[in-house]
């Protein structure tokens, strides 16, 4: 099977300005959730307590949540966790700590309902949570580090430009559509959306690689038709792997349960995301920074063993 | 010829694939139910004991399939669930609280697969149910308590080197010393500095006022932090122990925060009340016209006495008014006496602790002092042929010594037999009470139904993207495909095995990690094939295209997965917990997947189309 007999033509980078305008809309959109309706931050980042809880049968949420308030849990939030039968309380830090209070809190729902079985119990100071943002943003702002001196070195530092813009488009963006559809933000999105950066980085080296070596191999050519050209050799492996990790990361959205889900729904998005911005945000970056042939050379020994060049 | 290997490579990449196997075997013998027997005081339990306890669960009926001895514990297979509950109990009785007997999940790992060094993965809490713990140590208390010490030390000292001062107070971790001039403060600071060496002395001026500032050098505050976290480990560590729980996690991380963690405990109250049990020390007099003892059991005791029974057996009586207690104790250790060479322990008291030991012992030199041990246990008890567990405080006297001088808040305890009770008696002190508040800050609990949940799921989860991947390679690249796809469970197989060997712990977003890396791991392999065709396309022969494809995409697979690898590595670095794990597994995803994907599928085209001419790719 082969659904690219023949190269591709498409004049990707015709289209950069319109589609600069669309990504900037974009971002901004993002923003603007992430101002307005902001993270629906889990537990790891709030603190409080969660309490699962499993029944044998489908209960209510009016039920519980009138069961809760008649214990004293006015404040609770309480949504179904994957079917009707598994129940996710949270309550806010203020309300009690850990063990006396879930302990509590399933006496209560008890009373209502015997076979109420408590599945999983986290608590997590308010301290934690802080500490924890800040070392993921600080984790964050190491690699974004990490990537610019790498692909700099590797490449250009315009190419190092784009790849970290990309990079932060991807994550802005992520983030913006979390905000937007209210999906709870917890560490293993976190962790996703850590992944995401590795897989769009990915995906944009594998492109910067490529316009690098047609860059340093045909003589003839504008900077803008060499890169949509690169674009057009790389987008069948390009579609390929997107396709491959999209099928894995479903099998995970419709198999893996509910604690991974969040994980695998931050990745899919990053995934189309991503796969945006390493043409039309990283690309299109480096282009606007005036990339050319002769920011490339010296050229490495021609054409083979191309790891072994230096920059 | 083109594309052919070496030999060394076929065999690296063989050698490799078969060590992975060997490794990730362990994990398909899953786990026998197993009880885990250790000696409450330390120490390995002897073959006797061994022999002890086979006899009585044979008398019981139940069978022992399989016992060993490793360094601080005796393990007992045994066949059933049903058993293991039914060994334990009846052990538990047998040995009484000379023993600690933990329910436990042995791998059921052959015997040559261990000797080689394989064992199962680690699983995470999230995967096998579980409590965890986050405790914060207050490590400012501790230093606190260390100026407040040193403060009741600088007023005896300058006492004694008549050396007026005006105050002495501790203000934030510094020991502030006023005087009347700046010549009494000199005359003080040459006092005090050779005897302090872990101190800074600094002369200010404060409010006209001239003043000596002692404050504790970083290297002494750091010393003085871990020390107080490291004990409050030890201390964790043995209540721990008094839950029975098998492979619980103590693990202290960052500067002053201590995890732990204890698989398939579910009542987090109980583990709580014993995390958080005082076992608590008492300093009283002996009853010094009844020492040594001569009573029994059942006799009465004299008014204002209580009787209690010795370490080494016997019993001793004591006075009922409590001298002080552990949590006066800031410090103790086990040393030699310089002069006599003689074991002894060195114990360091709080302030308030020295001068209530100093009031008391005045008039009682020559009078024997007791060090009294009280603890919490769970002990099982046999009630109408139930076994029921409950807690009931042990009570003993660890040591008794024989007042020399009249006691400060240094003192030491002499007439140990060897440096081991030395060693263990000073322990027990640093332990019987935690050296700093401490609070638990973070409390997980998963259910060992949710766990199994999460494994299940995460398992069809791998299952299923796996064979949806393995089709679409096959469909989509013929005979390259099937090679990419043998590569791609090479590389499973290789995660699997080296996170045995790290026996880093497998958490669901580790799960997820894996899940991703297969999704992942083909876009080598695509990079490759992509660049086959295309050199197809452009006019090459099989060989040139197989080599060109191979050659060219190298630096491409490199530059893309150093990248991701640094992501992976700062993952690592910063995150905590399920951030870590995913980082783990990535990382080992990111390099095993570049060795299958390059090295291993490249000597499978060797194989099949090296060398050979005028041959046709199925790509």
């Amino acid at each position: 099977m082969d659904f690219f007999k023949r190269e591709t033509d498409i004049t990707f980078m015709a289209y950069r300005r319109q589609l600069a305008g669309f990504t900037v809309l974009l971002v901004a959109a993002a923003i603007a959730f992430l101002m307005i309706r902001g993270l629906n931050l889990g537990l790891d980042f709030t603190g409080g307590t969660l309490v699962e809880v499993g029944y044998p049968e489908a209960v209510e949420l009016a039920d519980v949540r009138a069961t809760l308030d008649e214990g004293g849990y006015e404040d609770a939030v309480v949504q179904t966790f994957g079917t009707a039968r598994d129940i996710l309380i949270r309550l806010a830090p203020d309300v009690g700590q850990g063990d006396s209070l879930s302990n509590a809190v399933l006496e209560t729902l008890r009373a209502e309902n015997p076979d109420a079985e408590l599945r999983r119990v986290e608590f997590v100071g308010p301290q934690v949570g802080e500490e924890l943002a800040e070392k993921g943003g600080l984790a964050l702002i190491y690699a974004l580090g990490g990537i610019l001196l790498y692909v700099a070195f590797r490449f250009e530092y315009r190419f190092a430009i784009g790849a970290v813009a990309a990079v932060v488009h991807d994550v802005v963006v992520t983030l913006g559509i979390f905000a937007g559809i209210g999906m709870t933000f917890d560490l293993t999105v976190l962790a996703a959306l850590l992944a995401v950066i590795g897989y769009s980085l990915n995906d944009t080296i594998v492109v910067f690689d490529r316009i690098r070596e047609n860059f340093l191999r045909i003589r003839k050519g504008t900077s803008e038709s060499i890169t949509n050209r690169s674009i057009n050799q790389m987008l069948p492996r390009t579609l390929v792997t997107s396709f491959t990790t999209l099928l894995v990361l479903l099998a995970l959205v419709f198999l893996g349960g509910e604690l991974i889900r969040g994980f695998a729904v931050a990745l899919i998005i990053g995934v189309l995301v991503g796969t945006y911005s390493s043409i039309y945000v990283a690309s299109s970056a480096a282009l606007a920074l005036g990339v050319s042939k002769e920011d490339l050379i010296p050229p490495p020994k021609e054409g083979e063993d191309a790891d072994e060049e230096q920059p | 010829m083109m594309n052919r290997y070496p030999l060394w490579k076929y065999v690296l990449v063989v050698a490799v694939i078969a060590a992975g196997c060997l490794y990730a075997l362990p994990n398909l013998f899953g786990q026998d139910p197993a009880l885990q027997i250790s000696n409450a005081e330390g120490g390995t339990p002897t073959s006797e004991v061994r022999e002890r306890i086979r006899d009585r669960l044979s008398a019981d009926g139940i069978r022992v399939q399989d016992s060993e001895i490793t360094d601080d514990h005796l393990l007992l297979r045994l066949g059933s669930p049903d058993a293991q509950v039914r060994a334990a109990d009846e052990l538990a009785l047998a040995l009484g609280g000379d023993y600690t007997v933990a329910l436990n999940l042995a791998p059921a790992t052959p015997e040559w697969l261990r000797g080689v060094g394989g064992q199962p993965m680690y699983l995470g809490l999230d995967l096998r149910g579980g409590v965890h713990f986050l405790m914060d140590v207050d490590v400012d208390a501790v230093i606190d308590q260390t100026m407040t010490g040193y403060r009741d030390e600088f007023r005896r000292q300058l006492r004694e080197a008549d050396i007026r001062y005006r105050d002495a107070s501790v203000e934030g971790r510094a020991v502030h010393l006023a005087f009347v001039d700046a010549g009494t403060r000199d005359a003080a600071r040459s006092e005090l500095t050779s005897d302090y060496l872990d101190l800074e002395f600094s002369a200010e001026t404060i409010d006209d006022s001239p003043e000596l500032v002692a404050t504790l050098s970083k290297d002494k505050q750091r010393e003085v932090r871990d020390a107080a976290v490291g004990q409050n480990m030890t201390t964790l560590r043995n209540r721990v122990n008094e839950l029975g729980v098998a492979e619980p996690v103590i693990q202290r991380q960052g500067l002053t925060r201590i995890v732990v963690q204890l698989p398939g405990v579910q009542d987090t109250a109980r583990a709580k009340e014993i995390i958080g049990a005082t076992a608590t020390l008492e300093f009283r007099m002996v009853d010094s016209s009844n020492f040594p003892y001569r009573g029994d059991e059942d006799d009465p005791v004299p008014p204002g006495t209580e009787r209690f029974p010795e370490r080494d057996g016997g019993l001793v009586l004591l006075e009922r008014e409590v001298i002080i207690t552990g949590e006066a104790i800031t410090d103790a250790s086990s040393g030699l006496d310089t002069q006599t060479g003689q074991p002894q322990v060195n114990i360091r008291l709080s302030g308030s602790g020295g001068s209530v030991m100093n009031r008391v012992t005045s008039d009682r030199v020559g009078d024997h002092m007791a060090v009294l041990f009280k603890e919490n246990q769970i002990q099982p008890r046999r009630v109408d042929g139930e076994v029921i567990r409950e807690q009931v405080q042990t009570e003993e006297v660890i040591n008794i010594a024989r007042i020399q001088e009249q006691l400060g808040s240094r003192f030491r305890i002499s007439g140990l037999d060897n440096s081991r009770e030395a060693r263990n008696l000073a322990l027990l002190l640093r332990a019987g009470s935690l050296a700093a508040p401490m609070q638990i800050v973070e409390e997980r609990t998963i259910g060992p139904s949710l766990g199994q949940e999460n494994i299940n799921q995460g398992i069809a989860a791998v299952a299923v993207g796996f064979l949806l991947v393995v089709a679409f390679m096959a469909a989509y690249y013929k005979v390259f495909g099937l090679i990419a796809n043998m590569a791609l469970v090479a590389n499973l197989v290789l995660i699997v095995a080296v996170l045995s060997l790290l026996q880093a712990t497998l958490t669901l977003p580790g799960i997820a990690g894996i899940v991703l890396t297969v999704g992942m791991a083909v876009d080598a392999n695509v990079l490759i094939y992509e660049r086959i065709r295309e050199e197809l396309r452009g006019g090459s022969s099989a060989q040139q295209a197989i080599e060109a494809g191979y050659g060219k995409a190298l630096s491409t697979i490199a530059d893309a997965n150093v990248t991701t690898l640094i992501a992976a590595v700062v993952l690592f670095a910063f995150g905590s917990g399920p951030v870590k794990g995913f980082a783990v597994t990535l990382s080992i995803g990111i390099v095993s997947s570049m060795f299958t994907a390059i090295l291993g599928t490249r000597a499978v085209v060797n194989l099949i189309y090296g060398g050979r001419r005028g041959v046709r790719l199925a790509i």
